[in-house]
């Protein structure tokens, strides 16, 4: 019993790694005003590439570098509809999402169901031999502690940062910030490209360390439940962090209750994470003034300077 | 970048200006696609002619692309409604399964009936069940205000899972083996073929489509004064969309959408796949949302668009086939349609103008 919750904490750790990498890219591209719908295809692709260049060449960095690379190729597609040619967001969100799932597919397609060795998790030393917290906390993969870094550091440079603030007014009013002669799409652009990172990280490590292999399909709508995770944490990053990991625990759901010997449709466990986002994202949207007082107002609305 | 040129909108936007976006788009989504797939070892020219003629070269690959049209069209023309009061219903997938779902217990339930009203009772239950599993993004869009992009994306995937989960048990035929699938349909389940060539599969499911895209038009004419003004980007939002509350307009939007979609999912059960099966679907949800765009949000437009995404269907079909044309081709494809629409739309929406550095107070 004991080894079943050491397994499942430990692995909800895992499991929520890509998500709170991509959730915390999306939700400074949010802060800034952008919604990007692409963090799918973003995190399809770069796991695509992120295999197959670790697969050929053994090389993990180089793997996770190029992946990164066609993250951000994508979203700079996305920058010129969105803040070159004003297009609408959400759309154009959409569409390069769907050119990224189509381009993972292509990139895919010579390594479809193969697999590889993860590299060995960091073990920290001393911690990782206290009991129970050792084998949940600190035996996880650099990403994971890195991710974690990222939500406090990304919490910090909004809170407590000039520049922080500078995004946030963007975000809120890109107008007065733009009166105030800081340059409104230069901002959002490296809004978005933060964002392009991390999805890129995430999809990166989805299919290298937690399940190293490809399928098409693999990043399985992680990348949606991203986007959902930055309203359940209403934008502010340890919120999300927590919220993260409360569905990296769910998407072990099912390997917990097999563990327990409890027999249950295998669709129905597969079903639940999106059943309890839909129902999260309910209840927290239903607060108006929790909504109100986080969610950037000028969220989705383009700014273009001259006008 | 931007310091120096700067979009300006048009007061006014030519309606010849507006229908050759997608034509310029259609060019430039071509030629991405020959440069990029030419690059992966696929002949060009070929490609271009395997997309695009080879589909309407015989009768049975006219009659394929007939296939695919009808849900393409019929899913593009509900999503269209909301996507002009700004109501994003990215869940015509999830809809489309559950409609065929609901469809499928009529058949799998008399599979010896006789009864000619099977079909009709088949498409009523398609529709209001496609329409019901939309109504769930309405209903939690108007009481808790969740964003209805995230919920049909959702209730995509919980609707990929009831389907398998009933495959695999209530609906799976007993006689199947192991393959998870129900019961053929019997005769009166199924569209009747336009044809009497057994080749053709092409069924009278493209009628109900053309039928309900001219109520479409007629429902678009009506409550619009202008289409220009539409398109011209002064589309009403959706607390004014054509004199409803913003409350109805997601209601009125996700059920119509909900219910195309599952129509159309019965059109595929009924048509083409004649039973109940894991996969009834090559994204057509999806592609649909493009074809709604490429088709200008206007029931003539998406007529013209699904047609024209139905013949690259089939011609990528074929070209996988025969020349290495990758298999994730159509959906590289469709993306790129879609960027290649925005931009264009956006240049015939704006004019790109040079401005002075302004001097700051």
């Amino acid at each position: 019993m004991t080894d079943t919750i050491i397994f499942v904490l430990a692995g909800a750790f895992a499991t929520a790694t890509p998500l709170l990498l991509a959730a915390i890219g999306e939700a400074v591209a949010e802060k800034a005003g952008v919604m990007n719908l692409s963090v799918e295809g973003m995190m399809a692709f770069a796991a695509a590439v992120a295999f197959a260049v670790t697969y050929q060449t053994g090389n993990i960095v180089l793997g996770f570098g190029l992946a990164v690379g066609a993250s951000v190729a994508l979203s700079l597609v996305f920058s010129i509809l969105v803040l070159g040619f004003s297009a609408n967001q959400i759309v154009s969100g959409l569409a390069v999402g769907i050119l990224g799932l189509g381009l993972s597919s292509l990139a895919g397609r010579s390594f479809e169901n193969l697999t590889m060795m993860a590299p060995a998790n960091l073990s920290l030393p001393v911690l990782s031999d206290l009991p129970l917290v050792g084998p949940i906390l600190f035996r996880q993969s650099a990403i994971t502690y890195f991710a974690f870094a990222v939500a406090f550091l990304t919490w910090w440079f909004l809170a407590k940062t000039r520049h922080g603030r500078i995004t946030k007014v963007v975000g809120e009013d890109p107008a007065i910030a733009h009166n105030l002669g800081f340059a409104v799409i230069r901002i959002r652009l490296f809004a978005i490209i933060f964002g392009a990172v991390m999805s890129g990280l995430g999809g990166a490590y989805a299919s290298t360390i937690l399940t190293p292999g490809w399928s098409d399909g693999l990043i399985a709508g992680r990348g949606w439940i991203a986007v959902a995770l930055v309203v359940f944490g209403t934008w502010r990053p340890l919120r999300i962090a927590f919220g993260a990991y409360l569905f990296g625990a769910l998407l072990l759901g099912d390997l917990a209750v097999q563990a327990m010997g409890f027999s249950v449709p295998p669709q129905i466990m597969t079903s639940l994470p999106y059943v309890m986002t839909i129902i999260v994202l309910a209840a927290v949207s239903r607060n108006a003034l929790l909504i109100r007082l986080n969610a950037p107002v000028s969220l989705g609305q383009n700014f273009q300077p001259s006008k | 970048m931007m310091g120096r040129y700067a979009l300006v909108q048009r007061s006014e936007v030519s309606l010849k200006s507006i229908m050759l976006v997608p034509l310029v788009t259609f060019v430039l989504a071509l030629l991405g696609s020959m440069v990029l797939f030419g690059f992966l070892g696929a002949p060009p020219l070929e490609v271009l002619y395997r997309l695009l003629i080879d589909p309407l070269a015989s009768a049975y690959n006219i009659s394929e692309v007939v296939i695919k049209a009808a849900p393409l069209i019929l899913i593009a023309q509900g999503l269209a409604i909301g996507f002009r009061a700004k109501v994003w219903n990215i869940g015509a997938e999830g809809q489309l399964i559950i409609g065929a779902v609901a469809a499928s217990v009529i058949p799998i339930t008399f599979p010896e009936s006789q009864n000619v009203l099977m079909l009709p009772a088949m498409m009523l239950a398609g529709m209001i069940a496609g329409a019901a599993w939309a109504g769930i993004a309405a209903a939690l869009k108007t009481r808790f205000n969740a964003s209805e992009i995230i919920v049909t994306l959702m209730l995509n995937q919980i609707a990929v899972q009831i389907l398998y989960f009933l495959i695999n048990g209530p609906l799976k035929d007993p006689m199947g083996f192991s393959y998870p699938q129900s019961v053929s349909f019997p005769p009166v389940a199924m569209y009747p073929l336009l044809s009497d060539d057994g080749m053709l599969r092409a069924n009278a499911s493209i009628l109900v489509v053309i039928l309900l895209s001219i109520a479409a038009l007629i429902y678009v004419t009506r409550t619009f004064s202008g289409y220009t003004l539409l398109v011209g980007g002064l589309a009403p939002s959706a607390a004014s969309y054509a004199g409803f509350s913003a409350k109805k307009a997601v209601w009125i939007t996700l059920l119509i959408g909900g219910a195309a979609a599952g129509l159309a999912g019965v059109g595929e059960i009924s048509g083409p796949i004649g039973r109940l099966q894991p996969s009834l679907s090559p994204g057509y949800g999806f592609a649909a949302i493009i074809v709604a765009y490429l088709g200008g949000l206007h029931p003539v437009g998406i007529l013209l668009a699904g047609t024209f995404m139905a013949i690259v269907y089939v011609g990528a079909d074929g070209a996988i086939i025969d020349v290495g044309l990758p298999p994730a081709a159509p959906v590289i494809f469709q993306g790129m349609v879609l960027v290649f629409y925005l931009a264009s739309f956006a240049l015939v929406q704006y004019r790109i103008v040079r401005v002075q550095p302004e001097a700051r107070a």
